[in-house]
């Protein structure tokens, strides 16, 4: 609780600046987690098409780098549209050490 | 300069409107309201005004596209009454939390049921915690008044709350009568240009309205809008302050008449102090120390501005055109709660006048006034013009 603000430190008006979800670590949400095989992938970007929030990171070549895990929410969409079954979806409780 | 015309709450309120010169006034016609947005409509079809208006589908979307326009940096009005102000209920708080400063024409009407269009104040007094201001008006001419000073107040950088302006439906808003108006130019430059604090269109300083907040911070979002009601009546009095100035029309938070030397007063809202200062000459003459206390400013309650008139008194009448069924009427409870609170222990009745519409005439006011008179007080509520 001591990090919360109080209310005369708050912006009035229940406003907040605009582009805090970049902040917002909704990865926190995740229960099933997808794990990118990068030996299978083809590269076709349908998972960074599909995705609802911006968690495919791809390069400006064109290229899949990898998931973006801060924000991926874990809905599976990405595993379900590969058509190499490259991503796995995998339960959070495997990676509970790291 | 100012001219003099013959005319009725309503029309005053639209006139204001017309002068004003708002940028969004979006709303949808309820008796007996219909005439602002009516009149309105024509200064608007007659290019006199700027105004964009929205004619919606219904109260709730007329509320909400009046808070939209407002965050967005509009300077925005709208009017209803009884079950059109009780439809747009769930945005009414919102609008004071985004701190909106809508400024709203609200004709008093019963609420439903049975079907009534006549004039009592259930409807604003079920939104006496919404977060808004509330002023309550005897007469036309302080409607009209009280609509310019209120975009000041709403608007102002301390306060930022949405205002009702309250007037009796039909006593006051069809009643015609002499109401002195200020030139545009006299009212554009009393009320200035907005000054948005966060408006949605500055998009190079984008923020976002009404996120989620739970547990964490809910709590201090209404304690800032505490803490913007406390700025009101200090603003309230700055404002009148200077419209006196400017008209020699002065409105403070509670009027008071003959109650300096009054052993017994009566208190009261709107219209109906018309009838109770009438009743005050006439006792006075026979010989009792009598007085009417008119309350103006509702939200926030002015409390030290009431015991100030009240405590000399040696009992006291407060009337009621609302009734909170099954507990005290809401301006009784808030009268002794601010007798209460300065220490003050003055017998006070409880009357309740007035629903529907039903009459409230001068022998009412006797009625309670010879109740205290003759020191027949107790806390049981009672009711004026009822038949038992």
């Amino acid at each position: 609780m001591s990090s919360l603000k109080g209310w005369k430190d708050l912006p009035l008006a229940t406003t907040v600046p605009a582009s805090t979800s970049e902040e917002v670590q909704t990865g926190q949400w995740r229960s099933m987690r997808p794990v990118w095989n990068e030996a299978e992938c083809i590269h076709c970007l349908q998972c960074w098409v599909q995705c609802p929030d911006n968690s495919i990171k791809a390069s400006p070549e064109g290229k899949m780098t990898g998931i973006e895990y801060f924000f991926c929410k874990g809905c599976g969409i990405c595993a379900a549209v590969c058509p190499k079954k490259a991503i796995d979806m995998r339960p959070e409780s495997e990676f509970i050490e790291q | 300069m100012s001219r003099k015309d013959i005319t009725s709450g309503n029309w005053a309120v639209a006139e204001a409107m017309r002068q004003i010169n708002p940028d969004v006034v979006a709303a949808y016609p309820i008796t007996p309201s219909t005439d602002i947005p009516m009149r309105f409509s024509e200064f608007v079809a007659d290019g006199l005004v700027d105004t964009n208006l929205v004619t919606v589908e219904s109260e709730h979307s007329a509320i909400s596209a009046c808070l939209a326009a407002s965050v967005s940096g509009a300077r925005v009005m709208t009017a209803s009454s009884a079950n059109g102000v009780a439809l747009m209920h769930e945005i009414f708080p919102i609008a004071a939390s985004y701190r909106a400063p809508i400024v709203f024409g609200l004709v008093n009407r019963s609420l439903g049921a049975p079907i009534n269009i006549h004039c009592d104040h259930s409807d604003s007094m079920a939104e006496r915690d919404s977060g808004w201001i509330h002023i309550y008006c005897e007469d036309g001419q302080e409607v009209y008044d009280t609509m310019i000073m209120g975009v000041r107040i709403a608007e102002h950088k301390d306060v930022l709350l949405p205002v009702f302006v309250c007037q009796d439906g039909f006593i006051t808003s069809h009643c015609f009568e002499p109401v002195e108006f200020m030139e545009d130019d006299e009212v554009q430059a009393f009320i200035g240009e907005r000054d948005p604090l966060f408006p949605l269109l500055d998009i190079d300083n984008p923020v976002a309205y009404g996120s989620l907040a739970l547990t964490d911070y809910y709590f201090e979002i209404k304690r800032q809008q505490v803490e913007a009601m406390k700025h009101v009546e200090r603003v309230y009095k700055e404002v009148a302050q200077e419209f006196a100035k400017k008209t020699g029309r002065d409105y403070p938070v509670v009027d008071t008449y003959r109650t300096d030397d009054a052993d017994h007063i009566i208190v009261i809202m709107s219209s109906a102090a018309g009838a109770a200062k009438d009743t005050v000459d006439s006792l006075r003459e026979r010989g009792h120390k009598v007085g009417c206390m008119r309350i103006r400013l509702f939200r926030p309650f002015p409390a030290a501005a009431i015991v100030d008139a009240l405590k000399d008194a040696r009992s006291i009448a407060v009337l009621d055109r609302a009734a909170s069924l099954g507990a005290p009427a809401p301006l009784f409870t808030e009268i002794k709660g601010a007798l209460y609170d300065a220490g003050i222990h003055i017998p006070t009745n409880t009357y309740v006048y007035g629903l529907g519409g039903r009459d409230f005439f001068p022998h009412n006011a006797e009625e309670a006034f010879m109740d205290l008179i003759n020191n027949k007080m107790s806390p049981e509520e009672r009711y004026l013009g009822l038949r038992e």
